[in-house]
């Protein structure tokens, strides 16, 4: 198998940037102190275990699946609260758009709570809202789904502090170096200044790129708003002069 | 006053907080929408090679069990080969998926993934690296996911070569970072996330 030997064709990702991304360490958010990493990370370029990624047809996908207004209701009701529509695109950092990627989305109900035994809030659950779904981003990376806004909630941290209503991503590319988590927040929510997990952010530009606007264009009248929330992928290299190796 | 470079930058990350595993393992906390969890499964069918199971433990800086993290690993088949849509240099195992993802035990957080022993892959310059498989570890607390990689105490002699290992400059921490056979096909690897025995973590 000598095939095996040869360098790997596909390029490698842009380093990520650690100016940019939060740091594993910030104590305002006070889980963080003793789960984070305190030597130094270790440095080196992508290789082909990072450059492949696993693949996740279309056909993985069920017809209810980016539809979390009605995956998990009764036949004929459907989840309670604001509807919206939450569409962008998967990009990379060269701002090409990344098809066929995995993005799994979580959320609250509209009262602020998750379908989840550890859960202790007191606001009820919704027996119609499940609060997951999936989708597979099309050729331009584009996705889209459907749910009812979630509501802020108050979590153990400081006493008295409060997430400002969010929804979970994550996000596969076509590289592991590109594997992503992160969360959308919305347009005008006056939780955002205040919150320790978003605090850990390091310049309003990064918080800015979290927080979905209002899209009028893409709401459906009398029907369901709608947030446009593009994300950013690591980039991948691409130059005619890879790999050449010197005197070639 | 030059040209404008008309890159994006990387979404920034947030932690997966404690409800990771409604996202992606619903079914793990009785929410049933798919019909099953993504990467319970690391085979469709009789896969080529050894096959083995790692398990392991996350634990934090006071050494408590993570119950709320999710892992993720990522591998070649045993002859070296990536089931990806990037993979160019051949035809990986077609039942086996590479990739698997675990929320850990309930009560103990232990997680557990059956697999295949990974086949070696080359560095860009074409020599091979040990082998190795990619984990990723999300959780509360975590404000970015941590990088990491899985080596095998047993693959010594590939691992004396490794252009990563031997790059080290703490050799001493070096352990962190093996699979211990403990039985058979069965292999042991804790991540400590912090502390004297704390994993060394990828930028990669
Ligand atoms: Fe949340």
């Amino acid at each position: 198998m000598s095939l095996i030997n040869t360098p790997p064709k596909t390029a490698g990702f842009v380093p990520r940037d650690r100016n940019w991304q939060p740091d594993a360490l910030t104590p305002a958010y006070k889980t963080s102190i003793k789960r984070s990493p305190q030597s130094a990370l270790l440095s080196f370029p992508t290789t082909l275990s990072e450059e492949t990624s696993p693949v996740f047809g279309h056909g993985l996908l069920g017809a209810l699946d980016n539809d979390l207004i009605l995956n998990y209701a009764k036949s004929g009701e459907s989840a309670i609260g604001p509807r919206i529509i939450v569409h962008g695109r998967v990009l990379d950092e060269m701002g090409r758009g990344v098809p066929g990627a995995l993005v799994e989305f979580w959320q609250a109900n509209a009262g602020g709570r998750y379908r989840h035994k550890k859960e202790s809030y007191l606001a009820p659950l919704d027996p119609n809202f499940g609060g997951c779904g999936r989708t597979i981003t099309g050729e331009d990376g584009s996705y889209e789904f459907r749910t009812i806004q979630p509501g802020p909630y108050p979590w153990p941290n400081g006493m008295n502090d409060w997430r400002p209503a969010h929804i979970h991503f994550s996000i596969f590319g076509h590289g592991f170096a590109q594997r992503l988590i992160t969360q959308m927040y919305f347009e005008g929510d006056p939780h955002i200044p205040l919150c320790p997990i978003i605090g850990i952010l390091k310049s309003q530009e990064a918080i800015d790129a979290l927080i979905a606007p209002l899209d009028m264009h893409r709401t459906v009248p009398m029907d369901s708003r709608a947030f446009k929330f593009d994300i950013v992928l690591r980039g991948q290299r691409q130059t005619y002069f890879e790999n050449r190796k010197e005197g070639m | 006053m030059v040209q404008k470079l008309d890159y994006l930058r990387e979404s920034p990350s947030q932690t997966a907080g404690p409800y990771v595993h409604i996202g992606c393992m619903p079914n793990f906390t009785g929410i049933d929408i798919y019909g099953g969890d993504l990467g319970t499964s690391m085979k469709t069918g009789p896969v080529q090679g050894a096959e083995i199971a790692i398990t392991g433990i996350v634990y934090d800086g006071t050494g408590t069990p993570l119950r709320d993290a999710m892992v993720e690993i990522w591998q070649p088949d045993a002859a070296g080969l990536f089931p990806s849509a990037n993979e160019t240099r051949g035809h990986p195992d077609p039942n086996f998926v590479g990739w698997g993802r675990s929320p850990g035990d309930m009560t103990t957080g232990e997680f557990r993934f059956e697999t295949v022993k990974p086949g070696a892959v080359p560095w860009p310059d074409g020599r091979m690296q040990a082998p190795h498989i990619t984990a990723w570890i999300v959780a509360r607390g975590i404000n970015i996911g941590l990088h990491t990689r899985i080596y095998f105490e047993d693959e010594e002699d590939a691992n004396a070569a490794d252009p990563i290992l031997t790059r080290i400059e703490h050799q001493n921490r070096i352990p962190t970072l093996l699979a211990r056979k403990t039985n058979g096909g069965e292999y042991r690897f804790d991540i400590h996330l912090q502390g004297p025995h704390e994993t060394i973590f990828f930028d990669i």
